[in-house]
């Protein structure tokens, strides 16, 4: 066996030898972090996409004038100074000094106005913005100003969100481009270049150091703070595989795992070479979306039987299994988030069998079928459907459950056919915290036709939220808070699920991790 | 001869025609949006409505595919929905890794699975065909993604001797390029080579018991020369075909290979493609599939004429 051991790891070593080039040894010089991505990057504007994958392949390349700090704070990042006028209208900035695009020109005014203008026809958010601006425009090559309608509390968590849409800085030239057209060229002022001759669409994006880039000051914090790069070129190279991503993490073959498969993370767990752990601080809310449009969801004591009916746990539980990642927590805006309220949420903090049942029935339920779309395709929504057919069974509902893959669910959950007809009445999902924390990122911020699928109809959300977005005052805001909490949960626009972290694995020679929804790659090091 | 290459060539027109109006048609009618998966999970609906507008996918399903039918008439394509790149470059990238995964596992298949199907009819009902055709039996019945788990589980994390995955292209050195493609030619290798051993010893059976080999064998030639210069050309008919069909498979059905071993073939991409519903993409690969397997088949047809001189078209 020994012979043969050695005898086979000679030829392989042989064939070690037959090279052609030299691209490998050069490379071998170099700090590389090979990570595995949440997903195929395919598509590159993260304008143009809301998708995590291309945010997160976007903070690599493009920078940002504001950012979130580790206590949810805008800090300034690209942007050096700022100042508001005293009547709260006008905000001017100034840039940094010594900022370059990755084709060595210097970072102007005029390019960050393009990219906000660009970013702002595209986001929830940035759309809001832009509704209660008057003008933005350049006062130099290196300042420029906004001005507003009227004051409003966002214009900085706006600029420095940190969830899709995220208003990245892009060279005029490109951030001309018409938003609901995909960007060609990948040009930005970050601290990794992309290098546009290695990508292969779906499968692998490698990112070299870019050593044009001066970082801030200040020590890194969530996404703000000195992005200072201490490796070299980063290998992100997608598995469909996630066994073999795992074992191949366990080999030693990839650094680094964005996104463990939840049930298998305990194969690499007692391994001594690697770390498992949550990255994300806030995580995700599990969801269950309701359609308003149809019975019996379009009567109220139906929607509030299911939060009677429900048990957050026993969600969290089939989806995540390790307690120490989940949270059961009823609030709309996130647990851990400074909007967090609770207001109103008695029937979805409890559980009540009986109620659920007598509202149901008063909401003049028979045995109509209730359409549940199930993605079977996705490892976190699926398991979830099983549990929500369990639970709306035990209500005493006559469930028929649709298995999809979840690109026929992105196209079913548009339809506003009557669930025998193509429609559905319920399904499972799940959004990031960081793009739900707020009245106007949240999902259901707006109203009736304009709003989310289920597409709930109560005007109160929407001018509370207005109302929110215009409050300069934090006091008067968490008042705010409360009653949309309250308002959403008697309305039962929605079923918050409760709230669960993702985890990140790597070995244990890759140091400097920071904490975010978003792996970043700055101040990572690898021994 | 070439009167039958240019007739076989020009029937590849009509196929692919309506190959690709079957394509088309099917994925237009399934469900799924593409504009809604690039809109995002929350975007609202009139952003997907606008991004639909924006990608022509709200265009009559004529128009969509008298578009389509065009650019590929004039030799493009497509772009992809998704990347905005080019099909053909798409698939270009991805030609590669499955081009030499089907060279590397046809290579070993035919290798060992042609002499073990000789020795199974030559040695007819003893333990040997016994044995080669419980092994046929087992390699048919494994799935390619269990016996790729246990190469992955046995030779790379238990004995460390290979890569667990990945893909190396040839230009980084033919070591490494070599070194990653043994687990999945292996495990792709098995089934495909169950298949031809069973055929060759069915094949090989056969003409073993015809009057001209019990002629050579009387004329003193030793069992090896029999079964080498006699039986297995008289046999290869078959065989070929079962080769040759099976190239055809392996270049557009290593999905699951290239999935456990993370090689960027094209399987890969088209399933990708299928997920996102990446119309232009699925559309292309496909039309090219279709294109091989016409090529093949006609590449195996020509091969009977030099195998069998008896064959005349």
């Amino acid at each position: 066996m020994l012979a043969m051991h050695r005898t086979f790891a000679g030829l392989l070593a042989l064939a070690g030898c037959v090279t052609f080039g030299t691209a490998s040894e050069a490379l071998a010089q170099k700090k590389i972090i090979r990570s595995v991505p949440i997903g195929a990057l395919k598509i590159v504007d993260p304008i143009w996409t809301t998708a995590y994958i291309t945010r997160n392949h976007s903070y690599m390349v493009w920078d940002t004038l504001f950012s979130l700090d580790a206590k949810n704070e805008p800090q300034p990042q690209m942007v050096d100074a700022w100042k508001i006028s005293p009547d709260k209208l006008t905000y001017s900035f100034t840039l940094r000094s010594g900022l370059l695009w990755h084709d060595n020109t210097p970072v102007r005014a005029a390019d960050c106005v393009a990219s906000i203008r660009r970013w702002g026809a595209k986001d929830g958010m940035g759309r809001a913005l832009m509704g209660f601006t008057d003008k933005i425009e350049a006062i130099d090559d290196k300042s420029f100003r906004l001005v507003l309608k009227q004051p409003v509390g966002f214009v900085l968590e706006a600029l420095g969100k940190i969830d899709s849409n995220v208003p990245f800085m892009m060279p005029e030239r490109i951030a001309k481009t018409d938003p609901n057209t995909q960007i060609t060229e990948v040009i930005g002022s970050g601290p990794f270049r992309f290098l546009k001759e290695e990508f292969v669409p779906g499968v692998k994006v490698v990112y070299e150091k870019f050593t044009g880039y001066v970082p801030r000051k200040e020590p890194a914090s969530l996404a703000a703070g000195g992005k200072v790069v201490k490796i070299d070129r980063v290998e992100s190279v997608y598995m469909p595989d996630a066994a073999v991503a795992i074992a191949a993490l366990g080999n030693g073959e990839v650094d680094l795992l964005e996104s463990p498969a939840n049930d298998l993370i305990r194969t690499v767990q007692n391994n001594p070479n690697v770390f498992v752990r949550p990255n994300d601080p806030l995580g995700y809310q599990l969801f269950m979306a309701v359609n308003h449009l149809y019975p019996p969801f379009d009567r109220k004591e139906a929607r509030q039987a299911l939060l009677w009916g429900i048990k957050q746990a026993e969600f969290l539980e089939v989806v995540i299994g390790d307690a120490k990642r989940y949270q059961e927590c009823v609030a709309v805006y996130g647990c851990g988030t400074p909007n967090e309220s609770k207001l109103g949420s008695e029937a979805l903090a409890s559980f009540n069998l009986e109620k659920s049942k007598a509202l149901l029935k008063s909401a003049g339920y028979g045995a109509q079928p209730i359409v549940l779309l199930d993605p079977t395709d996705n490892a976190v929504l699926h398991p979830a459907a099983l549990v929500a057919t369990q639970t709306l069974k035990r209500m005493g509902m006559n469930v028929d459950t649709q298995a999809m893959d979840f690109s026929t669910l992105t196209q079913r959950r548009a339809s506003k056919n009557l669930p025998s007809q193509g429609g559905w009445n319920v399904f499972v999902t799940n959004a990031t915290m960081t793009g739900i924390a707020n009245p106007v990122l949240h999902t259901y911020s707006m109203n009736c036709e304009q709003a989310w699928y289920g597409w709930p109809c109560d005007k109160r959300i929407v001018d509370l939220s207005r109302q929110w977005a215009l409050e300069l005052d934090a006091a008067k805001r968490k008042q705010i808070i409360g009653e949309l909490q309250r308002v959403h949960m008697e309305n039962v626009t929605y079923i918050p699920l409760g709230q669960y972290r993702s985890v990140i694995a790597y070995r244990k020679n890759v140091k400097g991790m920071i904490a975010s929804p978003s792996l970043f790659y700055w101040n990572i090091e690898k021994e | 001869m070439f009167s039958f290459i240019a007739r076989r060539l020009l029937a590849t027109i009509p196929v692919l025609g309506v190959v690709a109006l079957v394509v088309f048609g099917i994925l237009h009618l399934s469900p799924g949006d593409p504009a809604a998966l690039i809109a995002g999970d929350h975007a609202t609906p009139q952003q997907v409505a606008a991004m639909r507008s924006k990608l022509g996918l709200d265009q009559p399903l004529w128009e969509q595919f008298g578009a389509w039918i065009w650019s590929v008439l004039h030799g493009e394509l497509g772009i992809s929905i998704f990347s905005n790149q080019p099909v053909t470059r798409l698939i270009g990238q991805r030609l590669e890794p499955t081009i030499a995964l089907t060279i590397t596992t046809t290579i070993v298949t035919v290798l060992l699975a042609v002499p073990i199907g000789v020795i199974a009819a030559w040695r007819a009902g003893t333990w040997i065909d016994r044995s080669v055709m419980s092994f046929a039996v087992l390699g048919f019945s494994f799935p390619v993604f269990v016996v790729g788990y246990l190469l992955i589980y046995v030779v790379s994390m238990t004995l460390g001797w290979l890569p667990i995955q990945g893909y190396r292209n040839l230009g980084d050195g033919f070591g490494p390029f070599l070194i990653h493609l043994v687990l999945p030619s292996l495990a792709l290798g098995i089934s495909f080579m169950a298949l031809i051993a069973r055929i060759t010893r069915t094949s090989v059976l056969e003409v073993l018991n015809q009057d001209y080999i019990r002629t050579a064998r009387s004329k003193g030639l030793a069992m090896w020369q029999v079964l080498l210069y006699h039986a297995l050309p008289n046999a290869a008919v078959p065989i070929v075909t079962v080769i040759g069909v099976g190239i055809a498979v392996l270049i557009g059905g290593v999905v699951v290979t290239e999935s456990v071993f993370a090689i960027p073939g094209l399987g890969r991409l088209v399933v990708d493609s299928i997920l996102s519903r990446d119309y232009p993409v699925i559309q292309g690969v496909l039309l090219i599939f279709a294109g091989v397997y016409v090529g093949i088949n006609l590449l195996i047809d020509l091969l009977y004429v030099a195998l069998d001189p008896r064959i005349r078209y």
